[in-house]
């Protein structure tokens, strides 16, 4: 699996190549230049309060970690390894129960060693977001 | 002990999402450690490899629920306010350890710090900071 990694086409590079993201079934949304979207869906099997059924707030933290992934590597013109520094998540409100989730991340800063994102991640409207997101981001971690 | 040590597993059992990860937990008098078996899924690099930050990040989330857990047992699951995560070094493809530590129980909130480590405590792989909205019966 890993032969062709560096040379696969980014969408797949981050989703059924990277074992994590395919056990979550994350989809690829949108694509543009410093910015990208994916969706985790909702499954019985991430749910974080069986009282509730609203998935686990720690599914929120891997797909938004991994959406700054995908906006950085979208930001730059060829495949870059990464390695997060910090990330801080606000949880805003509880998602809606037996939902899925998207989150979308923007890459507003890009030096040579270091990518700046801030990200938001949403059940149903993108305008009323359950979780908002920043993280910087180191670029070729070994250098 | 024993019974503490049933309360938080049964707390656990009921995360389905505590059961995707695979994580478990080892108490010794009140120490409690988090163990997250290594597993393919758990694998965010593969070129590395590594495991995935996001899995770092929640396991270290679901460290503290449980640590507060064990502070206040038969309450509801916390509700996250919000988490810091300071990634130290890449996680190898093997097993992480976790602690946390509830530097403030208040009535509402808990403020935890937790650490991930694998081959040595000494150096840690991750750091987490985090506020958790306690939930009393209502």
């Amino acid at each position: 699996m890993a032969d062709n990694y560096d040379t696969a086409p980014l969408p797949d590079r981050m989703t059924m190549m990277v074992p994590h993201a395919a056990s979550l079934g994350l989809s690829l949304v949108e694509l543009g230049k410093g910015r990208g979207s994916m969706q985790a869906p909702w499954r019985e099997e991430l749910v974080g309060d069986p009282d509730t059924g609203v998935i686990a707030s720690g599914v929120v933290t891997a797909l938004i970690d991994h959406t700054c992934g995908l906006a950085i590597n979208s930001a730059m013109t060829e495949a870059t390894p990464i390695a997060t520094l910090d990330l801080r998540i606000d949880y805003l409100r509880p998602a809606a129960p037996r939902t899925g989730i998207t989150a979308e991340a923007h890459c507003y800063r890009l030096t040579r060693s270091i990518g700046f994102v801030r990200a938001q991640a949403w059940d149903v409207s993108p305008d009323d977001p359950v979780a908002t997101a920043q993280a910087a981001f180191m670029l070729n971690p070994r250098g | 002990m024993e019974d503490q040590f049933q309360t938080l597993e049964a707390f656990l059992a009921r995360i389905p999402y505590i059961r995707f990860l695979g994580m478990r937990v080892e108490l010794a008098g009140d120490e409690m450690t988090a163990v997250l078996p290594f597993a393919q899924h758990l694998i965010g690099n593969p070129m590395l490899p590594a495991l995935h930050g996001g899995v770092t990040g929640a396991f270290m989330e679901m460290t503290a629920l449980a640590q507060i857990s064990l502070a206040r047992p038969g309450s509801r699951i916390p509700k996250t306010i919000d988490i810091t995560i300071e990634y130290l070094r890449s996680a190898a493809p093997r097993d992480m350890y976790a602690r946390a530590t509830v530097r403030k129980l208040g009535r509402r909130v808990a403020n935890v710090q937790v650490e991930a480590w694998q081959e040595t405590r000494a150096k840690p792989v991750a750091g987490m900071t985090g506020h958790f909205l306690l939930r009393n019966d209502e």
